[in-house]
């Protein structure tokens, strides 16, 4: 994997004021990465853990990750939804290795330390001592104290059946971090509807976590490097287009309207993606049923920063989850949804579309592809810088696609948080 | 069924096996839709939904013409760093025989070699399979490919 690549010594200077050129360092840089983590992921930030639909039950869990670290998301007793840190409050363990299950308790496989659903520790073994010849020896001190020595819990937050955590316990609210025009997108998808868990996809992508961002904060590219969604309209220059950020230009939505018919000459000039003569041996792949809570736009792409990015496009819906494994590389973890209230039809439809995205699909898999051709290109020479001037310099929102204004907010903002 | 015949049939399938990996080790995309009947499955999918239910699959196609779309994307619309893959698959044991339809399964190893790098493993599972004959020739009905690997490195371009 290109992570242990070595980086050459620079300056790792922002070059000028602007955002519309980035320097290569923010994406190989392992200081830079470190210091990520610790500003985005573990701190300030939301991250997305999992679904409700995941955990119905008390005692059922699932593991999650929030940046490099192991979580796992729990009902409790209660009814609620915690989610609490894998490593153990005694020598550090991760002591959960299953993916997901029933656990009326957690205890660390090490030395048996047991702990509750939310995380209090409930057991030490041998805590008072042993009895040795009718005396008590060993053990815990007399005043240890099992409060407050239990598993490290998140916040949580839950919206819409949609579960997400923070180690920061000061962050401000989920709504408040979205902000209203990001929250109605999501509400849009979320809108108190039953989920029901399609399946999952994860792929290992050599390249920056926040080359995903990026990627779908770029309605530039999928009608040149996805040739369904120009050919199909799906998403080409003549789709009705607008790009919306928070106020703080850290998440975004892309939101789309398809184009229906051919292309008019100049959308697809020199386009060498544009297929005129294809069409599919079986349309079933692309058997377009609107739906009503589209409300219009048949594509809305939303990059909720730093670890989610929520789709919609068409009749497939997913959750798509970045968990980085090092600056050159981080896991990409799908998981496909539908309505508990949609029929067969619709349900297999969502599937037959699911053909388009993931680690194989018509849209998806190049994405992938290209993101590792830029690690490639940015791994050796930290100080040169990636262009972004389409659309000019500044981040305001936009209504087409040959603009990357929404790369260059997220970038005003990151470049806030990391003082840079 | 007699021994004799049995055997017979036997070859056959594993016959079927191997000119299956040949084409797809080959590159050979034209010849992989025509291993499988007009309306087959093809399916490669985590094992995880497979043992839970969950029907989500990374590639999940319902039909010969699906396969052939496939083909064009693989060709024409599917951008990807070239690679070659080498399948390195088990005898087929045969789970059950029902009027004519074999119910098999085969272990599958995949490497792949990108230009100037080292061959990796890419992706290991089994194949779950249906095998009818069609007018006298063995074709898939379906075939399922369960992947343990858990985690695709980046994608998945061509057929396993």
């Amino acid at each position: 994997m290109n992570d242990t690549a070595i980086t050459l010594p620079s300056s790792l200077s922002w070059p000028g004021d602007g955002v519309h050129r980035v320097p290569y360092w923010v994406y190989t840089d392992p200081d830079t990465y470190r210091r990520e983590l610790e500003r985005f992921y573990y701190a300030g930030h939301w991250c997305y853990i999992g679904l409700e639909a995941e955990i119905p039950n008390p005692g059922d869990f699932r593991r999650s990750a929030v940046g490099e670290r192991s979580v796992i998301m729990v009902r409790a007793q209660d009814g609620s939804v915690r989610v609490l840190e894998n490593v153990c409050a005694h020598r550090g363990a991760q002591f959960c290795r299953e993916r997901q299950g029933n656990r009326k308790e957690f205890v660390c496989p090490y030395h048996q330390w047991a702990y509750d659903l939310e995380g209090k520790l409930r057991g030490i073994p041998y805590r008072r001592g042993i009895r040795q010849d009718g005396q008590l020896s060993g053990g815990m001190p007399a005043d240890f104290q099992m409060e407050g020595r239990g598993l490290t819990s998140l916040k949580v937050a839950v919206r819409g059946g949609v579960v997400f955590a923070s180690f920061d316990h000061s962050v401000e609210s989920l709504e408040d971090y979205l902000g209203p025009t990001i929250l109605s997108y999501f509400d849009r998808v979320f809108d108190g509807r039953k989920l029901k868990v399609l399946g999952y996809n994860r792929q290992r992508i050599p390249g920056n976590w926040k080359l995903m961002q990026e990627n779908i904060k770029d309605p530039y590219h999928p009608g040149l490097l996805h040739s369904w969604f120009v050919t199909f309209g799906l998403w080409r220059a003549d789709s009705k287009t607008s790009l919306k950020m928070d106020a703080h230009k850290r998440h975004a939505a892309m939101i789309g309207v398809r184009s229906v018919g051919k292309p008019a000459g100049d959308v697809v000039s020199g386009v060498t993606s544009y297929k005129a003569d294809m069409s599919l041996r079986d349309p079933r792949q692309l058997d377009i049923v609107p739906e009503e809570w589209w409300k219009g736009p048949t594509a809305v792409m939303l990059t909720l920063f730093p670890s989610l990015i929520i789709q919609q496009q068409v009749n497939s819906l997913s959750m798509r989850h970045i968990q980085p494994r090092g600056p050159g590389v981080f896991d990409f973890v799908w998981t496909h949804f539908a309505f508990e209230d949609d029929n067969d039809e619709m349900i297999q439809r969502r599937l037959l579309q699911a053909n388009l995205f993931g680690p194989s699909g018509y849209v998806s898999a190049d994405d992938g592809e290209v993101i590792e051709f830029s690690q490639m290109g940015f791994q050796e020479k930290p100080d040169q810088q990636c262009l972004l001037e389409m659309g000019g310099h500044g981040s305001e929102e936009a209504t087409n696609i040959a603009s990357e204004t929404l790369i260059r907010g997220m970038y005003q903002y990151w470049r806030r948080v990391m003082g840079v | 069924m007699n021994q004799a015949l049995e055997a017979q049939a036997y070859t056959e399938l594993l016959q079927l096996y191997a000119e299956y990996t040949a084409a797809i080790d080959a590159g050979d995309w034209d010849r992989w839709p025509e291993f499988f009947t007009e309306d087959c499955i093809y399916k490669l999918q985590p094992r995880e939904n497979h043992e839970r239910g969950l029907p989500l699959a990374t590639l999940h196609f319902h039909s010969k013409g699906m396969l052939q779309d496939r083909v064009y994307g693989i060709r024409e619309t599917l951008f990807h760093d070239p690679y070659y893959q080498r399948h390195v698959v088990s005898l087929p044991r045969v789970l059950s025989v029902d009027g004519g339809r074999w119910f098999l399964e085969a272990n599958y190893a995949v490497f792949r070699t990108k230009l100037g790098e080292l061959s990796t493993v890419f992706n290991v599972g089994r194949y779950l399979d249906e095998v009818v004959r069609v007018e006298g020739a063995l074709k898939f009905a379906s075939r399922s490919c369960i992947y343990d690997s858990e985690m695709i490195p980046n994608a998945i371009i061509y057929p396993i």
